[in-house]
């Protein structure tokens, strides 16, 4: 290259490289000072990148993208009471938002009723909603336009029995199943990585998620049985590369399970969803969705022979970054969530939350929501970024990096598969000190000021701010266990027995035990119940190492 | 380093919580700044966390909370130790608590409490210092 | 440490079994207290009946989950049981992660259950240089089983013969232990294999290999043949466990054979002889160098043997005189 400007720059770029840390992304790459053709000199362009709405899909899973479908805002909306709840999600409805995301208490996260005794002081906690039994679901989708709206629920082990919560209730306001769109996270391979709210072992956990995934593939067409997420490998500490790399991991997983199972590929690999999170280096991020989009549809089509074209789509979810966001200087959190989110946006999310500024550490208030929702509507409607598909196609630093990602994510690949799969590198403790070790690198990264994080380790200011909790409300606990209580003297206890030997039954044989936890639901046995049968004869999962 | 007296020091993860980056990270400093750290587990009950106090013979147990329920977990591990005789261990704190209510942990006799985000060298120096002076 | 503790009565409540006296006192004995030698010289005469199991074999192969598993069993039984799990220092900063404890959850709210995890400080072989004195302590604390744990760095871990009664080495199908075991020649030195891991593949060729590598080993009339157990202690629910009851009682029949061949003496005699040698080891050290403390002649005589004036043995020659002539003279 003999531009001259390029050659100043690589000097400039000599002096710099002795830095070379401050110039890496957050996946340890080196970032050039400058990106030229030469970085790229296999491109091209039908194979690498292909129009979008393509094969690869390089450049994003629909061909106009944005400005034929603008991507769905989906903003959190929980409360502790399932009709606080309720109420939240009306007020957001009006607001503008079209998607709902749900969250659980952590007692029902861990499969607990709200009357266990490990469940005290956590009751409603975490800005979750706390789901004992149907009652609850049903307060939660009051009045709510089933048909019209997207449900996503931030539910993982407890799956079988949300969902069929859900159908029971979709079945009382009288919407088919069909019609019902929305999501389950419903993704127990990232628990065992790294949220660690599993329940049992790695593969009974999985038959349950293969049931749900067959009965939504037969009965429930527009819902996503499946979110596999990456943000919750990332909030534990992966690097963007790992987040892409062990999340696709476990979409391949998923498939090949559903296709052990006798699925054929095409019957559920459409409705397989995945949730990013938008990290802070802008152009690492986008290069990861790019690069997932490629590698997904190279793998599902060439590798399980999917014939359907919706299967090779990877469809993204994206959340910003919550561990990124600071309780020094607030306000800068608005800026970081933007640049966050435009990234996601220019990376080619199909739906996309925002966090409110105040939100890592504070209870979010409607002024703080509403400037995180006002966030993606001013992106979308005055930026120009959505007058075309895929803006950055093209940049040699972009192709260049998305390539990257895309290698260094075929290496993991390989690691995986020497360690016999993905199941069995949880199993040997693989997930838990790659990402351990990451976590632990970027803390290093901040205390020695390799990495800045502005208004904490630089331009610091004396300014107090303190923790805002979503505190469980000792009122509402009592309030719901005593509800809980009532429920189950209320209740026709024979028909509960006999519900529960079904359900263990179904659980130690082989058939889908969706219709015996929908009609256990119905008869009022609750969620903390169910589980306990399933742990009974499942057994509970420990972890088995530290790092 | 044989015969050396080092600083034992319990990392626990009480209650239903499985965010377990902070607890960990944390653990490995306290190792690379030479600490014996001990680290149980998720969903440590707090006589189960107590118990490993004892029979380790900690000088300090840090536990990690980030699910809000400091407010029931904090009163029940000082209360079991109050309850074992024991008054010289110490126990501090990390995670998702406010400093609203750091006031009243202080009062209970609980010590310092690390935010997201604290130095872990910082978490270091405080444990040598405090603990130098209880002896 | 708490200088006004009065050690007596902490020996008194150890040996009627108070936790937290054994917990203080094997830290001041691991950290080598002033009153260490107090300590231990009073507990001895109260120790030497405890059947020890040594666990020992590289990490990953599950040594944990199977102590996990034997704890259960011998409570089972009606046993009170001691836990040594030994971890490794860092060489560079001297700290170290102490998390075997994770595998022992269980055993928590346990009275009859009594775990210490102890870090090497910079001990070779897989054990930590206190690990001799704790057994003592929770012999003496009234364990009838003291079950220790090595380090889990494989093949050099050699000190638990010297600890314990019985030896058991975890292996697994394919982790080239079974062969590197039989080079090590590490087959003389484990009372029992265990196989664990034995649903994997692999598992019925590595447990023919390390039988036939048994039967190959010469052994006198009545003298134990090492058993090779296949176990499985990676399970959520009972059924999925495998030879967890056979490694109990062949931990116990080894137990028997030791008693009935009186073996157990010659393993007595073999523990002590190993405690006594390091102790003295300890012991001289300490005597000498705080001898030479502060004389300035530790560092002269290291520059003398660099300046080609003198040599190590005769250092040691004229220091060992000098100290037992001092001896002599008092």
């Amino acid at each position: 290259m003999n531009n001259p400007d390029y050659m100043e720059a690589r000097e400039y770029g000599e002096d710099v490289s002795l830095d070379e840390e401050r110039y890496s992304n957050l996946s340890g790459f080196h970032i050039k000072p400058l990106y030229g053709p030469e970085d790229i000199p296999k491109f091209d362009y039908g194979t690498d990148l292909g129009l979008p709405g393509e094969y690869p899909f390089t450049r994003g899973i629909y061909s106009t993208m944005y400005r034929g479908k603008p991507w769905t805002i989906r903003q959190l909306g929980s409360l502790g009471s399932p009709s606080e709840a309720n109420r939240r999600i009306r007020q957001l409805i009006q607001m503008g938002s079209t998607g709902v995301s749900i969250c659980l208490d952590m007692p029902t996260i861990m499969g607990r009723d709200s009357d266990d005794p490990m469940s005290e002081g956590e009751v409603g906690s975490c800005g979750g909603v706390a789901i004992d039994s149907l009652e609850d679901m049903r307060n939660l989708m009051e009045g709510l336009p089933l048909d019209e709206i997207s449900i996503n629920f931030v539910s993982n082990s407890q799956s079988p029995v949300i969902l069929a919560m859900f159908v029971a209730v979709a079945g009382e306001h009288g919407i088919p199943l069909a019609k019902l769109n929305g999501t389950m996270q419903n993704d127990i391979l990232k628990e065992y990585q790294a949220q660690k709210s599993y329940y049992f072992p790695p593969r009974p956990s999985m038959r349950l998620t293969i049931d749900t995934l067959h009965f939504c593939s037969e009965d429930m067409p527009l819902f996503n049985p499946i979110s596999i997420s990456g943000y919750h490998l990332a909030s534990a500490g992966a690097t963007p590369v790992q987040e892409l790399a062990f999340t696709l991991a476990n979409g391949f997983t998923y498939i090949e399970e559903g296709i052990k199972a006798g699925l054929s590929v095409d019957s559920f690999a459409p409705r397989l969803s995945f949730f990013f999170k938008a990290h802070n280096n802008f152009f690492e991020n986008i290069a990861k969705f790019r690069a997932a989009r490629r590698i997904w549809s190279r793998t599902i089509r060439e590798k399980y022979k999917a014939g359907d074209p919706r299967s090779w789509r990877f469809r993204v979810h994206t959340q910003t970054s919550g561990s990124s966001l600071t309780a020094q200087e607030p306000e800068n959190n608005i800026m970081r969530v933007t640049i966050q989110a435009l990234s996601a946006v220019l990376g080619g999310t199909q739906s996309l939350h925002t966090n409110a500024f105040d939100e890592a550490f504070s209870i979010p208030t409607p002024r703080s929501e509403k400037l995180a929702l006002r966030a993606q509507q001013i992106i979308a409607r005055e930026s120009g970024v959505i007058n075309t598909a895929d803006p950055l196609g093209g940049s040699y630093y972009i192709e260049a990096l998305t390539n990257e990602m895309e290698s260094v994510s075929y290496e993991y690949f390989r690691e995986i598969e020497n360690l016999g799969g993905v199941i069995s590198a949880i199993e040997k403790g693989f997930y838990q000190s790659a990402i351990a070790d990451s976590a632990f690198k970027y803390q290093e990264e901040i205390e020695k000021k390799k990495r800045i994080v502005v208004g904490l380790n630089e331009f610091v200011t004396d300014e107090e701010v303190d923790i805002e909790l979503r505190e469980p409300d000792p009122e509402f606990e009592k309030q719901k266990v005593a509800d809980l209580i009532a429920l189950k003297k209320n209740r026709d206890l024979n028909v509960v027995k006999t519900c529960l030997n079904e359900v263990r039954q179904v659980i130690q044989g082989s058939d889908n035990v969706m219709p015996v936890l929908i009609k256990a639901v119905k008869s009022r046995v609750t969620l903390g119940e169910i589980i306990n049968v399933m742990r009974d004869i499942f057994g509970e999962f420990r972890e088995e190492s530290i790092y | 380093m044989v015969g050396e007296r080092k600083k034992r020091i319990l990392i626990a993860k009480p209650g239903l919580d499985g965010h377990d980056r902070g607890a960990k990270v944390v653990a490995r400093a306290l190792r690379n700044a030479g600490m014996e750290v001990i680290y149980a587990g998720l969903h440590q009950t707090p006589l189960q966390i107590v118990n490993t106090a004892v029979d380790e013979d900690v000088e300090a147990i840090g536990l990690s909370i980030l699910s809000g329920a400091h407010k029931t977990i904090f009163p029940k591990v000082m209360a079991l130790l109050k309850q074992k005789g024991i008054s010289d261990i110490l126990v501090f704190g990390g995670g998702t608590i406010p400093k609203k209510d750091w006031g009243k942990l202080k009062s209970m006799g609980v010590g310092e409490i690390f935010p997201p985000g604290s130095d872990t060298r910082k978490i270091a120096a405080y444990l040598y210092k405090v603990l130098e002076e209880k002896n | 440490m708490k200088k006004n503790s009065n050690i007596d009565e902490m020996i008194q409540q150890l040996f009627a079994g108070n936790r937290r006296a054994a917990s203080r006192l094997i830290t001041r004995v691991e950290n080598e207290t002033e009153d260490h030698h107090e300590i231990m010289k009073k507990i001895y005469p109260h120790t030497g009946q405890a059947m020890i199991v040594g666990l020992t074999g590289s990490g990953g192969a599950g040594k944990s989950t199977l102590t996990d598993h034997l704890i259960q069993k011998f409570r089972e039984q009606g046993k009170t049981v001691g836990v040594i799990v030994v971890d490794p220092s860092s060489p560079f900063s001297g700290g170290a992660l102490l998390g075997d404890r994770i595998r022992l959850q269980r055993h928590f709210l346990d009275d009859g259950v009594y775990i210490r995890s102890l870090a090497s400080r910079g001990y070779l072989g897989g054990l930590s240089r206190a690990t001799y004195n704790v057994i003592r302590i929770l012999e003496a604390m009234g364990m009838d089983i003291i079950i220790v744990e090595t380090l889990g760095a494989g093949q050099d871990e050699i000190d638990i013969i010297h600890v314990a009664n019985t030896c058991i080495l975890v292996a697994t199908p394919g982790m080239g232990d079974d062969i590197q075991a039989m080079k090590a020649g590490i087959m003389e030195i484990a009372d029992i294999i265990a196989l664990n891991k034995a649903d994997l593949e692999g598992a019925n060729r590595s447990l023919r290999q390390l039988q036939t590598a048994l039967s190959v080993a010469s052994l006198e009339e009545g003298q134990w043949a090492p058993r090779v157990i296949p176990t499985v202690s990676m399970g959520s629910r009972p059924e999925d466990l495998k030879g967890i009851d056979e490694l109990t009682s062949a931990v116990l029949e080894h137990q028997e054979y030791l008693d009935t061949s009186r073996s157990i003496d010659q393993v007595k005699f073999e523990r002590v002889e190993e405690e006594l040698g390091l102790v003295f080891k300890d012991e001289l050290q300490r005597l000498i160098f705080k001898g030479l403390r502060g004389t300035g002649k530790k560092r002269k005589y290291i520059n003398s043997i660099i300046e080609g004036k003198n040599d190590p043995y005769s250092v040691v020659d004229e220091i060992l005189n000098t100290y037992l002539i001092r001896k002599k003279k008092k």
